[in-house]
């Protein structure tokens, strides 16, 4: 089992990996570029395969990348980026100084606490008790009804709820509770949670169902003739065989909090006002695509970049710490 | 009795098998279960019914009940000719259909022979080439530099744009190579003894064993690019050139501010009685190829992803 989490997340899990220095490679004193050459012989059709995804890593990934010098520059387009005048960390400091910016990190991290408590846990609650009850056929129809609103866009997703809490919608016009539940500021935030609750819930489950699926029947029993109910059956054997799982998509989670659902925001933004509804992505667009501020919206994104980094690391960190397998190695 | 009993299970598949240790589970509880899964699935289901009956009934209809409808009394595909007979709903779903295939084929091949090339062993710039893709999941790039990169490639205004920054997702690339990995060594050795080289393995062996993993991934591909709308809004100027979702979002964020009237993407079909019918067909119109392709591919979530995703 440990083995096969490990790598659930995409971790490369390089100590767990046998050496792969190709046979009959020295580790001696050969120059390195000879020693390269002959490690890749015979390898020519495999590093051709690997050039067109790579290129797409090193084009969108890695010179983006660099494109964050930008965040460190008085970016103006027709200058260019080479151009363009150095400023140190002016766009840092005027960025702490914004309150629309700390205004949109306050909203970006409360949505993203709400998730936590209120979305976070839904997923594996629903994986137990389908897991319990549904069996054969209706356990099927069931998890293809839930899966489906996860393949819906946030455009769709929007315009459901439009048509159901919106002023001519199926409660909105009916229901005096909801009547202004899409443009009040103040319900911005649960109506955020709500949406992703309606589209993502159902597809969390799947991985917490493979895991449950995995669970050794024999632990059920030997617990069972132990004289475990099926409360501590659940306690010491179901817990146990999915904890790494859910350490692993917290952790993951943690190293996101401050992405909160861009094109779904996005969406609903203008209905409720920068106030209520701006977060830091929204807050990158409207600043830097829109009003054209490009040093300043990357120094933004820059910032939440490198704390989403720094999250991710201490997160698995203490996931270590803690005896488990966290994302990486 | 008995004869209840083969219905019922021939319509809920076989009842598992009850281990003589495990308890018998509490009626009231089962029944408590049961209903919270049905509510659930009616949470689901009813909103996309009430834009599909909406979509269907007649615009003197949904205006008399104020802007829905659950059970249409005349059903018509009025608002369908209408939205299709030509004009930006049509060609924005021509071009929703274009960079679909085109940018699900280009995803497929790059990750395909990427996830190939990184996952087998003897590969001496695997374990480099692997950890730059992985990094890139710890870091993205960010919104403004991933802009500049496409608008230095002198791909804003093109199609292209809505598919090159996004052709490879680190994820389904490790599902993928996590797959090609399971798969049992010894098809390598015996296809090496033959005397068969890499890309004879990957197109002869390889991809022929790994048809549900490519058809998941194809669909995590298929939807992604169906779906996205804000690529469209960032790198195409014109309007017209368009995906359907990026149209379909002028009508929702704007009709919202409307308060239901009609829009700009709608008024050239012809679309002014009633644009509730309008929008909720448009709705439809973007769900449909989703709701086509979705139980083909269902299946295979189990075998496919999973098997990927855990194992690995």
């Amino acid at each position: 089992m440990t083995s096969t989490i490990e790598q659930a997340g995409g971790s490369p899990a390089p100590s767990a990996d046998p050496p792969d220095r190709p046979p009959g490679a020295p580790p001696g004193r050969e120059p390195r570029s000879v020693r390269w050459r002959r490690a890749l012989r015979g390898q020519r059709t495999l590093l051709l395969l690997a050039v067109p995804g790579i290129a797409y890593f090193l084009v969108f990934h890695y010179a983006a990348l660099f494109g964050n010098v930008i965040a460190f520059k008085d970016f103006v387009p027709f200058q260019g980026l080479w151009e363009s005048p150095w400023v140190g960390l002016d766009n840092f400091q005027r960025m702490f100084e914004d309150a629309a910016f700390w205004q949109a990190a306050w909203n970006t991290l409360s949505i993203a606490v709400l998730q936590l408590v209120f979305f976070f846990p839904l997923p594996l609650a629903l994986a137990l008790l389908l897991h319990s009850l549904a069996r054969g056929g209706v356990r099927k129809i069931i998890q293809s009804v839930v899966y489906l609103p996860h393949f819906l866009s946030w455009v769709i997703v929007v315009a459901l709820f439009q048509q159901l809490l919106g002023p001519t919608g199926m409660f909105g016009g009916n229901v005096a509770f909801v009547t202004d539940v899409l443009t009040n500021p103040d319900a911005f935030k649960p109506l955020m949670v709500v949406q992703i609750i309606w589209k993502d819930c159902g597809w969390g489950t799947i991985i917490f169902l493979a895991a449950l699926s995995q669970v050794n029947q024999d632990l059920y029993e030997s617990a069972a003739l132990d004289g475990a109910g099926p409360r501590r059956r659940f306690w010491h054997v179901t817990l146990p065989a999915i904890r790494p799982i859910v350490i692993l998509l917290l952790i993951m989670r943690l190293g996101d909090i401050l992405t909160v659902g861009f094109e779904q925001i996005l969406l609903q933004r203008d209905a409720v006002g920068p106030e209520a509804g701006e977060v830091l992505d929204t807050f990158v667009y409207y600043q830097g695509v829109l009003g054209a501020d490009w040093g300043y919206s990357a120094a933004a994104g820059l910032f939440k970049g490198v704390v989403g980094a720094l999250l991710v690391y201490s997160a698995n960190k203490i996931a270590h710490r803690l005896g488990e397998q966290g994302v990486y190695k | 009795m008995s004869n209840r009993n083969t219905l019922l299970d021939k319509a809920l598949g076989p009842r598992e098998h009850r281990p003589s240790w495990m308890e018998k589970p509490h009626p009231l509880t089962q029944a408590g279960k049961a209903v919270a899964l049905v509510v659930i699935c009616a949470l689901i289901l009813v909103p996309i019914l009430v834009v599909v009956s909406t979509s269907l009934a007649s615009p003197a209809e949904v205006t008399a009940n104020g802007g829905w409808v659950l059970f249409p009394t005349e059903p018509t595909l009025q608002a369908y000719q209408d939205i299709l007979s030509g004009g930006t709903i049509t060609r924005s779903l021509a071009v929703s259909v274009g960079i679909t295939v085109v940018g699900t084929a280009v995803s497929l091949f790059g990750t395909i022979t990427l996830a190939y090339a990184l996952s087998r062993e003897h590969f001496s710039l695997r374990k480099p080439l692997l950890l730059m893709v992985l990094f890139t999941f710890l870091f993205p790039p960010g919104m403004l530099p991933g802009y500049l990169v496409v608008k230095g490639l002198g791909l804003l205004d093109s199609y292209w744009a809505l598919i090159l920054p996004v052709a490879i997702n680190v994820f389904n690339l490790v599902i993928m190579r996590g797959f090609f990995q399971g798969l049992p060594q010894e098809l390598y050795d015996a296809a090496r003894i033959d005397g068969a080289g890499e890309l004879t393995v990957l197109l002869r062996i390889v991809l022929p064993l790994s048809k549900a993993v490519i058809a998941v991934i194809g669909l995590f591909y298929a939807v992604g690019y169906w779906n996205s709308f804000f690529s469209a809004i960032l790198y195409l100027n014109d309007s017209s050139k368009w995906p359907l979702q990026a149209v379909l979002q002028t009508v929702v964020t704007k009709g919202a501010n409307l308060g239901g009237n009609t829009t700009d993407a709608l008024s050239d079909s012809g679309a002014v009685a009633a644009p509730q019918t309008y929008q909720m067909a448009t709705v439809v119109v973007a769900v449909i190829p989703i709701l086509i392709i979705y139980p083909f591919i269902q299946k295979y979530f189990t075998k496919g992803v999973l098997t990927g995703a855990i194992k690995s």
